[in-house]
């Protein structure tokens, strides 16, 4: 049996209808009125070339759906919950950073056909799971337990050969290495940060209103403080 | 030293650039004397490069203006963080305002840099969007993967969504590299010191074989110019539009079917027995009789 509790908490009891296919999800909800269409990932899915290929189908199906019936495009909200992409052999030689760009394609297909596009991060999101498509949307909001990071500080440390308690320290300072929510959004990488006493439904709705089209990520990591060369960088090479 | 003899794997990204362009044609935005390095490599008390590993600006090739990134592989695996993704990423928004005839991208890279990974992430996923944007303008860019990290990780996906990629044999393409896979799930899935096995699963033949690398060449600098040159001008006569529904739709039935023909493969030479009469042969070789015999395969 799958646990609905997340979903009734972020449409509404009775507010959606998802089918459940393996560690993937899609259907479709609807909040006071207004229609959405869902697609995501759960129990921290290791995205492999089928979960690829399941996410890009359910894209396309929503744009075609909403050309064929000209309705207004839907927004489409993904819900992210991966570990990272599947580490394996055979998904390597079939070129799985090529399916990971067919996702990324479809994404900007719906963008440029006008569907809102929201991410919300449920459990994790890691690297290149993450990369492939809850980081090209509108507006990336996280859920209060969600876990997000790159490599854990063990592995960076193996990597870097730079010793767990010099990054443990460093992190306390600095955003940009270290896992959390909190230090993505201080750098723009996430939007919004959902407490577990919101009105999940009322902050979706207040997101899809407030997000726009434009990446915007460099400013609001350097307003917020996180990022304080991406924005200044890109000016001054797009200046050159 | 002869020109035409210029290893594109052994050279340097500067070296590669250069010789790769028009003479003397090239100007590089944000250049080392601006000293715009890694505060964040700095932080940890590593060392810096004055291009922070990525070199980006106009040239001409063939007499057509182009912008041109190019990654250094020697400087932390090409890896992207702050400041070499901000550099990739305004010079994308650069050829938004420019128009040029293309942007080439020497992409040599594992992917994130791990010092300042988060950055490094957030990074590679403004550059997949102004990427995108630019192709929607009707700009081709163009990828180019022969160096010794090849393009793997966010880099790996960077490359699959540009108009085209040059490979040389020895260029290597993929998401998570062998050393990864082998650490996590353990020799038997992936030995990442069997050198050969390695490039049958990443390298520029497999991938071109598989169609995602769309032009095969020698390791030469020559050789990928000469490919660079023959795309910018066919973009010349035709126009770039965005990808539609129906592209979209049979991309993914053409990538469905690979995993229907390939089912349960696990090493490059199952794809050659697949393809080739004479598969035993294809690691041996050279680029144009395999691009001859790809030819009649296609």
């Amino acid at each position: 049996m799958i646990d609905l509790k997340l979903y009734d908490r972020l449409f509404g009891v009775g507010c959606h209808q998802l089918k459940f296919n393996g560690l993937f999800l899609q259907g479709t909800a609807d909040i006071d009125g207004r229609d959405m269409a869902v697609i995501g990932t759960r129990d921290h899915a290791a995205i492999d070339g089928t979960i690829a290929l399941q996410i890009s189908a359910a894209i396309l199906q929503v744009v075609s759906e909403d050309t064929v019936s000209g309705k207004s495009p839907r927004p489409i909200i993904f819900i992210a919950d991966t570990q990272g992409q599947a580490l394996s052999r055979h998904e390597e030689l079939l070129g799985l950073n090529g399916y990971f760009a067919h996702v990324v394609r479809c994404v900007d297909l719906a963008r440029r056909h006008n569907h809102r596009l929201l991410t919300i991060i449920s459990g994790e999101a890691v690297s290149g799971g993450f990369l492939a498509y809850g980081m090209m949307s509108d507006c990336i909001c996280a859920l209060p337990d969600a876990q997000v990071r790159v490599m854990d500080l063990r592995a960076m440390s193996r990597v870097t050969k730079i010793s767990l308690e010099r990054l443990e320290d460093l992190a306390k300072a600095s955003p940009v290495f270290a896992p959390g929510a909190e230090n993505f959004w201080r750098m723009g990488g996430i939007h919004e940060i959902w407490t577990e006493q919101d009105n999940w439904p009322q902050r979706l709705i207040d997101a899809l209103d407030k997000a726009t089209n434009s990446d915007a990520r460099a400013a609001i990591g350097l307003e917020r403080g996180g990022r304080h060369m991406a924005a200044p960088i890109k000016s001054l090479v797009v200046n050159s | 030293m002869n020109r035409l003899q210029i290893s594109y794997f052994e050279a340097s990204a500067r070296k590669r650039v250069n010789a790769l362009v028009d003479a003397d044609s090239f100007t590089e935005y944000c250049p080392p004397e601006l000293r715009k390095t890694s505060p964040h490599l700095a932080l940890l008390d590593s060392p810096l490069a004055l291009d922070d590993g990525v070199i980006v600006g106009q040239a001409k090739l063939a007499g057509h203006s182009v912008l041109v990134i190019a990654q250094e592989g020697r400087f932390y695996g090409g890896s992207v963080g702050e400041v070499h993704g901000a550099k990739i990423c305004g010079l994308l928004e650069k050829a938004l305002a420019k128009k040029p005839a293309a942007v080439l991208l020497l992409a040599d890279s594992g992917g994130v840099r791990l010092h300042e990974a988060n950055a490094g992430l957030i990074a590679l996923s403004e550059i997949v969007r102004s990427l995108l944007q630019v192709q929607a303008a009707g700009i081709p860019v163009l990828a180019l993967v022969g160096g010794s990290c090849g393009a793997f990780g966010g880099m790996g996906i960077v490359t699959r969504i540009c108009n085209e990629l040059v490979m040389s044999e020895q260029g290597r393409l993929g998401l998570s590299g062998p050393e990864v896979i082998e650490t996590v799930k353990g020799v038997d899935e992936f030995d990442s010191r069997d050198r050969a096995l390695v490039w049958r699963i990443t390298g520029g033949k497999l991938r071109r074989a598989l169609g995602e690398a769309t032009v095969l060449v020698d390791d030469l600098i020559p050789a990928f110019r000469t490919a660079a040159i023959q795309l910018v001008e066919r973009y010349k006569t035709q126009t770039l539009v965005a990808d539609d529904l129906a592209v979209l739709l049979a991309a993914q039935s053409n990538l469905v079917n690979r995993r229907t023909r390939f089912e349960g493969a696990r090493d490059g030479r199952e794809i050659w027995q697949d393809m080739f009469t004479d598969s035993a042969r294809v690691p041996d070789m050279t680029v144009e009789e395999f691009n001859q015999q790809m030819s009649v395969l296609l």
